[in-house]
């Protein structure tokens, strides 16, 4: 064993210095041989750490065939704690957020928050139904821009819009959904992209509609109306939401709904239809699922969710412009998915707030910035393959049914 | 299409053919299912058995010919529908939906039985949940009857292979269908799980359903079987009792070659 590993660790030496030699060696048309040892070394140095991990990892015992994994002890450990507690105290947690955040936190957060939301959506096309979708950013522009042009130049109010926004925003799902229903893998991911870009395309111009890259301002913010007894009679009274605590808020309630939307329909017949499509598609169609439309279904769902999140970001920033739907933030919102755990609604949320954040935890790097981003990505998807929480099945407790019934 | 016996033909499939290209892998096919029957079909590997299936099920339409369920046409319906109409099948290779559990499996199959959209599962209306735990409880009760319910929160892709079989069968039962087609049930199973695969089979003739059966096994196609038809070349070559069939000498000699009973 030990041999075996020594005779590994000597071959890659070797084909490092042939590589590395080189590619370091030459600066300025002068071979610096030091340059060579140093980076040699280095290399040469975690490829020795990495074999005594490995050998340590060989002299451990054998785990007995009931032994679980660290994570899924934990896992056991947090569901025997009741769930007021655990759910509660995080619900308590993020939402006294705002109180002890500076802005740039809640900005932050906020940011996260909405990245949750079109990660959340994203799960149900990706995640439950298996198709793989790289243009989801283009619904989120919908959303965003269906609230700006309907209040620019309709005047509607963010609670008005905002079915509006999602009935179209499932509406393109849908038109994107429907030539690409018999399409699987490689091929969907390519027509799903070149409709990404084909939104962002129309928006950058279609000048007398969108202003094309200049983008649409002066939208007005969300507004919550309450009653007031000023001035003798009853009359409504306007709060813009417009401070970053408010934002945060809303933008939480959104979370929470759709959190609780999704779980719902996941654990639901329809939910199951889609799980059941992206495990077999035939055999899913031969057991009754119509899988036409329940592939439709989830496009055009998570199309809603997207759109919901596109609008409350146009009200945030008041601002849209086609730069802010590149295919970056389709990658993002993916990486989202896949590194939570493809599926899994409380791997999302880890993710979501992982990738967001991570990047502004970052920001001293400065242009090093994207390279730690990217480390992280790789780093995780080696450690956790199956995704941070991988998804489980609900399972059902048949003795607390019966004895309800 | 009453026959002799007064027994209605569930399942007419006439003059169909189905080409694959230049391939005719089913030739002018006739054939009749009767009711509350167990009919097997059997023939040489590439006799086109599996395509009959998949024609039946709307996997592909037949280039020829056409299929009647019940008096009515089931050509150009997708399989869905198919299956909601009552003809619900298992699959030669064991395609379960293996990262669901048991009880999902089946449930799945309840699908086409069930009503509750996305709208009403957001809003979690009683409607919904009142189906939702009138269809686990029918579910139970098909893993009970197949004897998986001690199994029904585990994956699918956990259970033992005999029990997988079964699980495919419980899905199918789940569409509550009127003809069940079994494709090849017994392949990989021991003498001992084919013969309780036996019982199970009668037991469900005797619950009302109409059984179809491929199979390669000829214990169990001869020993439970009413009806067995021969497929040679996509044609059919002989019909009857499995007494008849082991001794025609067109399915000998499909089998075994010319020559074979002066051999013997």
């Amino acid at each position: 064993m030990v041999r075996q590993e020594l005779k590994k660790l000597v071959i890659y030496g070797f084909f490092l210095a042939i590589i590395i030699t080189p590619m370091v060696g030459f600066k300025n048309n002068d071979f610096d041989a030091a340059r060579v040892l140093q980076t040699l070394a280095v290399l040469i140095g975690l490829l020795v750490l990495n074999l005594i991990v490995k050998l340590v990892r060989s002299k451990r015992p054998q785990r007995a065939p009931g032994h679980k994994a660290w994570g899924e002890r934990v896992r056991e450990r947090i569901e025997q704690i009741p769930k007021v507690f655990t759910l509660g105290g995080l619900i308590l947690i993020t939402a006294m957020f705002p109180v002890f955040a500076d802005n740039y936190m809640i900005d932050v957060a906020i940011t996260c928050l909405i990245y949750i939301t079109l990660g959340l959506g994203l799960n149900i096309v990706v995640g439950l139904c298996g198709l793989l979708d790289l243009g989801y950013i283009a619904f989120y522009a919908v959303g965003a821009y269906t609230y700006s042009l309907l209040n620019l130049k309709l005047g509607l109010s963010f609670w008005a819009a905002l079915p509006i926004g999602v009935v179209l925003g499932m509406t393109c799902g849908c038109i994107i959904g429907y030539p690409t229903l018999k399409m699987r893998g490689d091929y969907l991911a390519i027509v799903t992209l070149g409709f990404g870009e084909i939104i962002r395309l129309v928006l950058n111009n279609w000048d007398s509609l969108t202003a094309g890259p200049n983008g649409l301002f002066g939208m007005q913010r969300a507004a919550l109306y309450y009653p007031t007894f000023q001035d003798g009679g009853l009359s409504w009274a306007v709060y813009n939401i417009k401070s970053l605590p408010s934002l945060y808020y809303l933008i939480y309630i959104i979370v929470i709904l759709t959190i609780i939307g999704v779980r719902r329909l996941d654990n639901s017949r329809i939910g199951r239809a889609w799980v059941a499509i992206r495990e077999d598609e035939t055999a899913a169609e031969l057991s009754g699922v119509p899988t036409t439309w329940i592939k439709l279904l989830a496009y055009a769902l998570g199309a809603g969710f997207a759109s919901v999140a596109g609008a409350f970001f146009a009200a945030k920033l008041s601002y849209t412009n086609p730069n802010f739907f590149l295919f970056m933030e389709s990658c993002i919102v993916l990486c989202i998915v896949v590194l939570g755990g493809v599926g899994s609604i409380p791997g999302i949320i880890v993710a979501g707030i992982v990738l967001i954040a991570a990047p502004e935890i970052f920001r001293g790097l400065e242009s090093y910035r994207m390279l730690a981003f990217g480390g992280i990505m790789t780093t995780m998807m080696v450690l956790k393959p199956e995704g941070l929480i991988p998804a489980k099945r609900h399972k059902r407790e048949f003795i607390e049914t019966k004895s309800n019934e | 299409m009453l026959l002799e016996f007064g027994i209605m033909n569930q399942l007419v499939l006439q003059n169909v053919s189905k080409k694959f290209g230049g391939l005719l892998a089913v030739n002018q096919l006739d054939l009749e299912v009767p009711e509350n029957k167990i009919l097997s079909l059997i023939g040489p590997n590439g006799a086109g058995k599996t395509t009959v299936f998949n024609m039946i099920t709307g996997v592909y339409p037949p280039s020829n010919g056409s299929i009647t369920f019940k008096g009515k046409k089931l050509n150009k319906l997708r399989s869905s529908k198919i299956v909601a109409r009552g003809i619900a099948r298992t699959f030669q290779n064991i395609r379960l939906f293996k990262s669901m559990t048991v009880l999902e499996n089946v449930l799945v199959g309840m699908h086409c039985r069930s009503k509750s959209g996305a709208i009403r599962a957001l809003l979690k209306t009683p409607f919904e949940v009142k189906e939702e735990k009138n269809i686990t409880r029918k579910s139970l009760e098909i893993l009970e009857f197949m004897g998986l319910a001690d199994f029904c929160n585990d994956y699918a892709s956990n259970l033992p292979y005999g029990g997988q079989r079964r699980l495919e069968i419980a899905r199918a039962l789940a569409a509550q269908p009127q003809i069940i087609l079994l494709d090849e049930p017994a392949a990989g199973m021991n003498p001992r799980e084919t013969a309780d695969l036996m019982d199970l089979i009668i037991k469900l003739r005797d619950t009302g359903l109409t059984i179809f059966l491929v199979e390669h096994d000829m214990r169990l196609v001869m020993g439970i079987s009413e009806i067995v038809i021969v497929l040679d070349y996509g044609q059919k070559i002989a019909q009857g009792t499995p007494q008849e069939i082991q001794q025609n000498e067109t399915v000998i000699e499909a089998y075994l070659g010319t020559g074979a009973k002066t051999a013997s």
